[in-house]
């Protein structure tokens, strides 16, 4: 593929990703703290972010399915999870955080399951969609162009 | 003494010498945003991922210049870690700034009234940080 074409799937998927409220401007924010001394560095978060998040929701899953559930300690983990997806910008993960953090106030074991399993989807959505801004970003690089800034 | 605006560098008698933050965070992902915001700023940073780590770090490292450190972390909070400084007269005058997701205006009132020379909501912006720049310790 040209890398104009590949500049110009790559604005289209990523305008979407904003308007869709999968990524918000902390997303940006991130952008525009890469240089050169760190030209990894949105790669290096969002990898964190992955890590960080599937180890969370391992947490959670094992913390609800116990007899007696230690609400305190699912609302830890969400709290965990809400901050490190709105570092990153994961807006609709985010979300799912806030809701899922008044089932925990509420003591509502279903209620959290759902949220649970909420932001399992939402974080293997985003977790898809900016692999494919990765993806692009390296194929549009290997072939010579630059990233277009979408700011 | 303040530092120039959004520079990491203050005066020292063998000249210019690098401004050291020390950067708190339980968080991986935060702690790596911080980082990076501060040494855009061009200030040397360290980041541990613990307030006891912190503690260990001032204990034996004498040149820090700030303290930025997140509230809530397991088994000593950010709070808890400026009440820490505050009380000890080898580290009380070095700035320390709590940053939060939670915008929870006691939790803020009680911070800025222990002594927290400020309170950063997150995500924590470069903004936040150049608003930083002329509290340093000198």
């Amino acid at each position: 593929m040209e890398s104009s074409d590949l500049q110009r799937r790559y604005i289209d998927f990523t305008s979407t990703l904003f308007r869709e409220g999968f990524l918000d401007s902390q997303y940006t924010q991130l952008q525009q703290l890469q240089d050169e001394s760190n030209p990894e560095f949105v790669t290096e978060v969002v990898t964190l972010f992955f890590q960080d998040s599937e180890k969370l929701q391992d947490d959670l899953t094992r913390t609800l399915d116990q007899e007696v559930v230690d609400f305190k300690k699912v609302a830890a983990h969400v709290h965990q999870l809400k901050g490190s997806s709105a570092s990153i910008g994961a807006q609709r993960v985010k979300n799912v955080c806030m809701a899922f953090r008044i089932c925990c106030e509420e003591m509502n074991r279903e209620g959290c399951l759902g949220c649970l399993q909420q932001a399992r989807q939402e974080y293997f959505l985003v977790k898809s969609k900016l692999e494919t801004v990765f993806r692009l970003e390296q194929q549009i690089v290997a072939g010579g162009g630059s990233i277009p800034t979408m700011w | 003494m303040s530092s120039p605006r959004g520079g990491g560098k203050e005066r020292g008698g063998d000249g210019e010498r690098q401004i050291h933050v020390l950067a708190v965070d339980d968080s991986s992902v935060d702690r790596a945003v911080i980082a990076k915001l501060l040494r855009s700023s061009k200030y040397r940073v360290t980041a541990v991922d613990s307030a006891k780590k912190a503690l260990e770090l001032l204990g034996t490292e004498t040149n820090v210049n700030m303290i930025i450190t997140d509230y809530s972390m397991p088994e000593m909070t950010g709070y808890e870690l400026l009440k820490r400084v505050k009380e000890s007269p080898k580290l009380r005058e070095i700035p320390v700034v709590i940053m939060s997701s939670e915008n929870d205006p006691d939790k803020i009132n009680r911070c800025l009234e222990d002594g927290a020379e400020d309170f950063l909501l997150k995500p924590v912006r470069p903004s936040d940080v150049s608003r930083l720049c002329g509290r340093m310790r000198s």
